[in-house]
């Protein structure tokens, strides 16, 4: 499993169900800071693998420049045309239940599935 | 000078039940880096410090949720925006205001100030009026494929504060006697609740 992890935030990747798992609260300073995470969900993309799912349940803060480098990779895998995106989210959580919609719009054939 | 935008409210003290939190810092006294952490620290501290405004049992515990989240959201972005833009050699404190009190209902403001450059003003002044003359969710989803082209899209923060958040915003941009090449702004955003904690 690979993982990138920092003080309060954990990313990792779970190969045998193709899911990023994000956990706990992103608050990096802008996208170059978001750059290491970002590069990390490249790298799984480039492996057309059909579908990922990011499992966002766990994570319960996310700034504007984490919420950015979301919307590119969902950007970045509608431009790929190969890969089902499926979102994994918690209406509990306000940042989720308030945005995640706006992945949708980005990309209508994402799937978003509540927890 | 002064110049107001969006909707920016000066007065508070005659409202009912009015208090108020406010903090300020050195915007030089750390790196960046080692300061930025101060963001997440105020904004989960109000976060947590709001709730003890609402009337005990008004608010059920989604309730409480939803305001302490949406709080430490606005809250984060106001402060984040204020180190990232402040005008690096200025000694000038960034301030950090959250005002409570009660109108037709709990209104919550939160307010940020820092001091920028001309050059950041005329930018931060033209991407306000492009933002005020547009339909926040289109504009919101501009600006998320512009950022996506590696394009410069500011402000997803702000945007996302009033088309998610359904809160109102304005800005108040003033020079100092003293230095007229220093300009100081506040960005204002206001929330607002029935006494039973829900959104107005």
């Amino acid at each position: 499993m690979k993982e990138i992890k920092g003080e309060q935030y954990k990313v990792n990747y779970k190969q045998e169900s193709t899911t990023i798992n994000f956990e706990g609260s992103l608050r990096r300073m802008g996208m170059t800071d978001y750059q290491p995470i970002e590069n990390f969900m490249n790298e799984i993309l480039d492996q057309n693998l059909g579908e990922i799912t990011l499992d966002l349940c766990e994570l319960v803060f996310l700034n504007s420049a984490g919420f950015r480098m979301l919307s590119k990779f969902v950007i970045a895998v509608r431009k790929q045309a190969k890969t089902q995106i499926v979102v994994k989210g918690n209406q509990a959580i306000t940042w989720q239940n308030t945005s995640l919609k706006n992945l949708q719009k980005l990309m209508p054939s994402l799937i978003l599935k509540w927890d | 000078m002064t110049n107001l935008f969006g909707e920016y409210q000066e007065q508070f003290e005659d409202y009912k039940h009015y208090e108020f939190l406010a903090i300020g810092y050195s915007p030089s006294s750390l790196p960046l880096s080692r300061r930025w952490k101060k963001n997440g620290i105020i904004a989960d501290f109000v976060a947590d410090y709001i709730i003890t405004y609402f009337p005990e049992n008004s608010t059920k515990e989604k309730m409480q949720n939803r305001i302490k989240d949406s709080v430490n959201y606005i809250a984060n972005e106001l402060l984040e925006n204020a180190m990232k833009f402040n005008e690096q050699i200025s000694s000038y404190p960034i301030k950090f205001k959250l005002h409570l009190f009660e109108d037709t209902g709990v209104k919550v403001v939160v307010t940020a100030t820092n001091s920028i450059c001309q050059k950041t003003k005329d930018t931060f002044q033209a991407f306000i009026q492009e933002l005020l003359a547009s339909d926040p969710e289109d504009f919101y989803l501009v600006q998320l494929e512009r950022s996506a082209e590696a394009e410069n899209a500011p402000g997803i923060g702000l945007i996302t504060i009033i088309n998610d958040y359904n809160a109102k915003i304005g800005w108040k941009f003033e020079t100092l006697p003293k230095n007229q090449s220093l300009i100081i702004v506040t960005t204002m955003v206001k929330l607002e609740y029935n006494l039973q904690g829900l959104l107005k």
